[in-house]
């Protein structure tokens, strides 16, 4: 027997446990394929994988829905292989190149070729493309695909009774609220157009109320993140034995596992295909209007067939039009939930520069009919809030309206104190809060008077003249509030807002007779 | 060309100085380069902070420590550090977003030709290095970019163990600090480490201690910002 003889054996016998191997293989990946189907846990769990079905059902709980770079998986990395082996996460190229066009990035979908950069690569030793665009996210790199779990889905539970809020809804709220039911138990895209003050977050209510009774995983998404956080206790406190999270950039409880998640929109670049029901709130707001990547993100965050419910005061005109081409349906809720109508702004005209409050607010201050309300001034830039705190903090120490330094404070976007400045003005222990437009929308103050200055800035478009218009007159204890824009000359954004208000209120009138409403 | 850090659309005025080095180029906005403040006027002879008299309480304490014999000669920044530099440090090295550098080439350059090349004939520079780890996290080393920037030899010849990151630390505590470099190799001409930040000044102390006792005539120390 020569040598070569004893190879060929050899060879055989590796081709023939190759093949037997592959058929094993082969069986197993079907196998898989019925996993992905959903067959029971316990039977098929067991049956191919080394894994207990109680570890795999928190992995699915974790990691279903999302798409996540390899950073975000706290897996170790042996776990991780063998996860890969068993085709429980599908890994996707993060950056796609292409020859002609600049690169596309498969987390944000930025296409825009100043947003990406190179970066020398330490692991590969050679230039990668990065995308710049959701690099707050965690830098995705064209080397570091992302993952996506493709084991089966989580089984949420379908709560019974899910909902402790006790309170009740108005005729315009029900309404609303039975069109948002239908929506998502039938998987369909509706637009609620509410006024300010007209309480959308309790129409929610009844709608996911159903959608937790069906077993459904409900998102609420917002563009800011103030609005996350004003959100959260309410919602709470209206589901008190549901697992609720809030996620925003910094929040502390962030792996986004819960049944129903109250997120900013930029969260959602973290999902795919998690939701049954998407709620987006506050459509209109920046950045979101704005950023046709956080449309994509919300857009690719929903199951294919889920129900997709947006939340407005004001809609742009791009949803103006779909709404009348009837290509978006859409309710109208004309009235506040305490009945009374929109506080209606007044312009005052002002002959001033740009440095000195104007002669009409002093006189506005003195003459102004309740004096025990708080007051809300708008002013369009950082700078200005600053230059001005002084001289208004002067004007109300002479009025007696103040007696404190503390009680006059100023906000803006970068300001670290926010949060506690915005729940001491709504504690009443700040009298008079200048703000920037962050507080345009989303928060609620009992009761104040609205002021803004320099009102013809260009930052002052009508959806928000319409916003901070709403903030007054938002309790029932005190359902009115003075709402003065002080100009230096009236611009479209301003005559365009007034105008839109007195039409929500001539609708409203509508409504309440045809309804009979009275309260 | 857009502005590297707002991503405004920037008018690009090419002219025969540029017309065939784009790199020298204009890559940031107006509004955006009013925020990077240069540091200007007197400074502390020592680590080049503003300071209206010759040498600072710090320095005055560190030649204390070293019983006059600090191993840094001196330190030279260009930036101040303010609220707007913090993002942009968060955002270049924290969040890894590499191109952000660039922001500096220029200007590092033309305050290394100024402060050190009219000096110093014949210098190495030798950017302090983040460990291992904290390299693969990132993918790139701060300190060897801004090195590349400038014109004389670089020499990578220090190495760092993974420790805890230092702006986690209180002063005491980065005080006490053991050495946590080893070096490579010896380096007998004049050294000037490259960093993107001074504070304290220990890590660059550290730095410099380690390449005197192996033959290094005299350390400097060049930075982006001094805090």
């Amino acid at each position: 027997m020569y040598p070569g003889t004893r190879n060929e054996v050899y060879f055989i016998l590796i081709t023939i446990l190759k093949l037997a191997f592959k058929k094993i293989f082969v069986k197993m990946k079907k196998d898989q394929g019925g996993l992905l189907k959903g067959f029971p846990v316990a039977f098929d769990s067991a049956k191919n994988t080394s894994l207990h079905p109680d570890f795999l059902n928190e992995l699915s709980r974790k990691f279903a829905g999302k798409l996540l770079t390899r950073h975000e998986i706290l897996i170790n990395d042996q776990m991780f292989q063998h996860l890969l082996s068993e085709t429980l996460f599908q890994p996707i190229p993060s950056i796609q190149k292409s020859i002609l066009s600049s690169p596309t990035c498969n987390r944000c979908n930025n296409t825009k070729k100043s947003l990406f950069a190179l970066i020398p690569c330490t692991k590969c030793n050679e230039f990668h493309y990065y995308c710049r665009k959701c690099i707050m996210m965690g830098r995705v790199m064209e080397c570091e695909p992302l993952y996506f779990w493709t084991g089966r889905s989580y089984p949420w539970p379908k709560l019974i009774n899910p909902c402790s809020w006790t309170g009740t809804l108005t005729k315009a709220q029900e309404n609303a609220a039975e069109k948002i039911v239908d929506a998502i138990s039938e998987g369909k895209e509706l637009l609620i157009w509410a006024v300010t003050g007209a309480g959308k977050t309790e129409m929610l209510f009844p709608g996911i109320t159903k959608a937790l009774e069906q077993g459904k995983r409900v998102c609420i998404a917002t563009p800011r993140a103030d609005v996350v956080r004003e959100l959260l206790p309410r919602l709470q406190q209206a589901f008190s034995s549901v697992q609720i999270q809030g996620l925003f950039s910094g929040s502390r409880d962030n792996d986004g596992t819960a049944q129903l998640i109250i997120s900013t929109t930029h969260q959602l670049y973290r999902y795919r295909r998690a939701f049954d029901v998407l709620i987006i709130d506050e459509i209109d707001a920046f950045p979101y209007h704005h950023d046709a990547s956080l449309q994509f993100a919300a857009d690719r965050a929903k199951k294919e067939n889920a129900a997709l419910i947006y939340l407005t005061a004001t809609p742009r005109d791009r949803q103006q039009d779909l709404i009348a081409s009837q290509k978006l349906n859409h309710v109208f809720v004309p009235i506040r939930f305490h009945g009374h109508s929109l506080p209606i702004p007044t312009m005052i005209h002002c002959t001033s520069g740009t440095k000195t409050l104007p002669p009409q607010f002093l006189s506005w201050i003195k003459n102004r009919i309740k004096r025990e309300r708080q007051l809300l001034v708008f002013v369009p830039t950082i700078k200005l809030a600053n230059d001005l705190k002084k001289s208004i903090a002067k004007l109300l120490f002479a009025e007696n309206l103040i007696f404190r330094h503390s009680e006059i404070e100023h906000v803006h976007a970068e300001d670290k104190n926010r949060e506690e400045k915005i729940l001491n003005f709504r504690n009443k222990k700040i009298y008079t809060l200048i703000t920037t437009t962050i507080l345009e929308r989303g928060v609620t103050f009992p009761s104040v008077d609205v002021a803004v200055l320099y009102a013809g800035h260009q930052v002052f478009d009508e959806a928000a003249l319409v916003q901070i218009s709403g903030r007054a007159g938002r309790s029932p204890q005190d359902p009115t509030g003075e709402v003065i824009f002080f100009h230096d000359g009236q611009t479209n954004a301003m005559v365009r807002a007034v105008k839109a208000i007195k039409q929500m209120n001539k609708r409203a009138e509508i409504f309440k007779k045809k309804k009979g409403e009275s309260r | 060309m857009y502005c590297l850090w707002c991503d405004e659309e920037l008018i690009v005025h090419v002219n025969w100085l540029n017309l065939f080095q784009p790199e020298s180029r204009m890559n940031v906005c107006d509004q955006c380069k009013k925020n990077f403040i240069k540091i200007e006027g007197k400074v502390c002879v020592k680590c080049g902070r503003p300071f209206e008299r010759l040498k600072c309480h710090d320095c005055i304490r560190w030649d204390e420590f070293y019983d006059g014999d600090d191993p840094l000669l001196k330190n030279v920044s260009l930036y101040m550090y303010n609220e707007f530099m913090k993002e942009v440090i968060t955002r270049w090295k924290y969040r890894g977003d590499y191109i952000i550098g660039e922001l500096f080439r220029l200007a590092f350059l033309a305050k290394f030709k100024e402060q050190y090349l009219s000096l110093l004939k014949d210098v190495v520079v030798v950017p302090i290095p983040v460990s291992r780890a904290r390299a693969m996290k990132r993918g790139f080393n701060q300190a060897n970019m801004l090195a590349s920037f400038l014109s004389s030899t670089v020499k990578d010849v220090l190495v760092q163990k993974h420790l805890e990151k230092q702006s986690k630390k209180t002063r005491i505590e980065r005080m006490t600090t053991i050495n946590p470099f080893s070096i490579t190799e010896p380096i007998n001409k004049s050294v000037v480490l490259v960093d993107d930040i001074y504070t304290t000044g220990r890590t660059l102390r550290h730095a410099a201690s380690l390449l005197k006792n192996n033959g290094c005539p005299e350390v400097y120390a060049y930075t982006l910002i001094r805090s």
